[in-house]
């Protein structure tokens, strides 16, 4: 039966009634980092050294040295990331159980709300009118909030003004909702970060990252193309580099998705 | 009278890029006295402890009691021009390319009599000041200016072989964002530069000078990031061939030690700082040095904004320190590098600057304008090692009579 599922999965992705949609941006140089008050340690952004490129350091190879933080780019946070997740069993990437890399999502879509407002917020309104028009959102499921944000560059993109960053989020009760009420697997933005730009400011403080990683649950952010996702129905494939201790890493996201005959 | 120096016309692409031709760079070890003074643009010459007397060239032993205390000292740098001669054939390469060229003796008050380049509005029999000063192959050479200042003296022919005043040349400067850099931008841009690119990393971030910056007159915005090498080859693949200066203002300033376990914050100084300016001078340098003879619109300077205490570690900012000392070393090694090319390249010490990173130091502090002035006025006054404020000034003199007391009295 199993074995069927598969067979079937492959013909389905050679037809393309299944397509697989890549969610992940490129790691470039000069894609935005989280930026924090200076005097606090800062996250690296994606730096590239070439080691050779097919020149006397390396006559017939091209290849590079890259660095970069584990929250740089496209990424997941483990529960370790988090004070409230400090003292979970396996918090950390390499623990991350190997189940959770393949978990269905749905998808919220708030990017009208968002290009009119870019302190936009996720609220349990908002979940609450998701739910009547497309059902329960299944325990174990990402929940991905569309706010289009991938398609901005650069400063537009950071949203950074005198106070602070503006970019959407979750507000507190949503998400203590989702975790609490509903058992999600994670929660997934497209901006740098799982919380809105100004969610210092809310109570508790990062309401996405305090929830989510004090109840053993992940985050991924800087995600792209979600505007091909279906609200509901997509398989998502997110995993992470198996780094020791890590509290988090650059990954590739992708989402299969079904079409129909 | 120096006719006024015309902004130069652009190059002509059909026509071959002068290379640069080497001067004779050997000089004993005792005249390396000359070359130290010339450096910071001092006017030094030996003088006997025992008898008084003034003596030049440097040798070992005076010559007139054969006292083996011979110091450097300052001197008066007043004289008699006895005699002038023009060169039009002149034997060595680089002059011959320059011919005609002017020398004369002269008398110094002090004693000596000395060989020296002139400037033009020198005359038989007048009254000259005599200067050390860096020819193009980094030693010292003396030169004859009026007496008295005269008008557009600067712009003198064969005084700007030894200068490297930005008036209509290009300058770029690394790090707009930083105080030193935006101060550095302005003070080019009232010096006359032809035009001022100013490198800006993480463009994402607002920053408040941005708008100040980018309305000034020859003033350009561009992006450019040296932790980053796709950024400094991108950069240097649009400018390398119309940097005439570089102004690197780098300097991640952070407080703290390294027993205190930053260890995070020493790498981001030195990717920055050493590291940053490694990155900068692979993709900048080999431009610059090919560019160092090319007539009017030539490179000619490389400076670097380096803190004193890459020279002696202040353990209140030790790793940052550190960082400091490694991107001195960088910059010599740099210096050496584009020698052959005939770039100057200048580093400018200061102690703590009056800027956000050093709020909770207590006077005396260097506004970075002051910084930003001592820059434009060693670049015209061609110099190579440029000590700027107080606390710089103290360190360089304390450091030459007792570096273990520096030692001491940094660590608090």
């Amino acid at each position: 039966m199993s074995r069927d599922l598969l067979a079937t999965l492959a013909l389905a992705l050679g037809s393309g009634t299944v397509e697989i949609v890549d969610l992940t941006q490129p790691l470039d140089p000069d894609f935005p980092v989280i930026a924090l008050p200076p005097e606090f340690g800062q996250s690296a952004p994606f730096r590239m050294e070439t080691i050779s490129r097919y020149d006397a350091a390396g006559p017939a190879w091209y290849w590079n040295n890259i660095s970069v933080g584990e929250h740089t780019g496209t990424h997941l946070d483990a529960p370790v990331h988090w004070i409230t997740g400090r003292d979970l069993p396996a918090n950390t990437v390499d623990a991350m159980p190997p189940q959770a890399m393949l978990a269905p999502a749905v998808l919220i879509d708030m990017s009208r709300a968002a290009a009119a407002d870019p302190d936009a917020l996720l609220t349990r309104g908002i979940l609450d009118a998701w739910e009547s028009e497309h059902g329960r959102i299944p325990a174990g499921a990402w929940v991905l909030l569309r706010t289009d944000w991938s398609k901005r560059t650069g400063a537009d993109y950071a949203g950074l003004r005198a106070d602070g960053a503006h970019t959407p989020g979750p507000d507190a009760e949503a998400m203590r909702w989702l975790v609490h009420e509903r058992g999600i697997l994670g929660f997934g933005t497209e901006t740098i970060g799982t919380d809105a730009g100004q969610a210092a400011h809310f109570n508790p403080p990062y309401p996405a990252h305090h929830y989510l990683h004090g109840a053993g649950r992940y985050g991924l952010q800087c995600l792209a193309h979600l505007d091909r996702l279906p609200p509901t129905g997509a398989l998502v494939l997110a995993a992470p580099l198996r780094i020791r201790n890590g509290s988090g890493s650059p990954l590739r996201v992708l989402a299969l998705i079904g079409h129909d005959e | 009278m120096t006719a006024p120096l015309a902004p130069p016309p652009r190059k002509d692409p059909l026509r071959r890029t002068r290379q640069p031709v080497p001067l004779p760079a050997r000089r004993s070890r005792a005249a390396e006295g000359l070359t130290r003074a010339a450096a910071e643009g001092r006017f030094m010459l030996q003088a006997c402890p025992d008898c008084g007397t003034v003596t030049y060239p440097p040798r070992d032993a005076c010559p007139r009691c054969l006292s083996a205390g011979l110091a450097f000292a300052n001197v008066p740098d007043g004289g008699v021009l006895l005699a002038a001669t023009t060169l039009h054939v002149p034997v060595g390469l680089w002059f011959r390319e320059r011919a005609p060229w002017r020398t004369g003796l002269v008398r110094l008050d002090a004693g000596p009599t000395m060989v020296a380049h002139l400037h033009g509005d020198c005359t038989e029999g007048g009254r000259v000041r005599l200067r050390l000063m860096l020819d193009r192959a980094g030693q010292a050479a003396a030169f004859a200016l009026p007496a008295t200042d005269t008008p557009n003296m600067a712009d003198d022919r064969q005084l700007r072989e030894f200068t490297a005043s930005p008036r209509f040349r290009r300058v770029l400067v690394t790090d707009g964002r930083s105080e030193t850099g935006v101060a550095v931008a302005r003070a080019m841009s009232a010096a006359g530069a032809h035009a001022v690119f100013v490198g800006v990393r993480e463009r994402w971030k607002p920053f408040p000078e941005e708008a100040e910056l980018a309305a000034l007159r020859g003033v350009e915005l561009v992006a450019l990031d040296s932790t980053d090498e796709r950024s400094v080859a991108r950069l240097a693949a649009d400018l390398g061939g119309k940097t005439d200066i570089l102004v690197n203002t780098g300097g991640h300033v952070r407080p703290g030690g390294l027993a205190d376990g930053r260890v995070a914050e020493f790498r981001d100084a030195l990717e920055r700082d050493a590291i940053g300016l490694a990155r900068l001078a692979a993709a900048f340098g080999p431009a610059l040095r090919w560019r160092g003879a090319d007539r009017e619109n030539a490179a000619v300077a490389w400076v670097n904004c380096l803190s004193v205490h890459a020279l002696a570690s202040w353990p209140a900012y030790g790793a940052w320190s550190a960082a400091q000392a490694a991107a001195l070393s960088v910059a010599v090694c740099l210096r050496a590098e584009l020698r052959p090319g005939g770039i100057r390249v200048m580093n400018v010490f200061a102690g703590p600057l009056d800027t956000d990173w050093f709020q909770a130091v207590p006077p005396p502090k260097l506004a970075p304008a002051a910084l930003a002035a001592a820059v434009v006025d060693g670049l015209e006054r061609g110099l190579e090692d440029v000590f700027v404020g107080d606390v710089a000034l103290d360190i360089r003199d304390r450091l030459a009579a007792n570096p273990k007391a520096v030692e001491r009295e940094l660590a608090g």
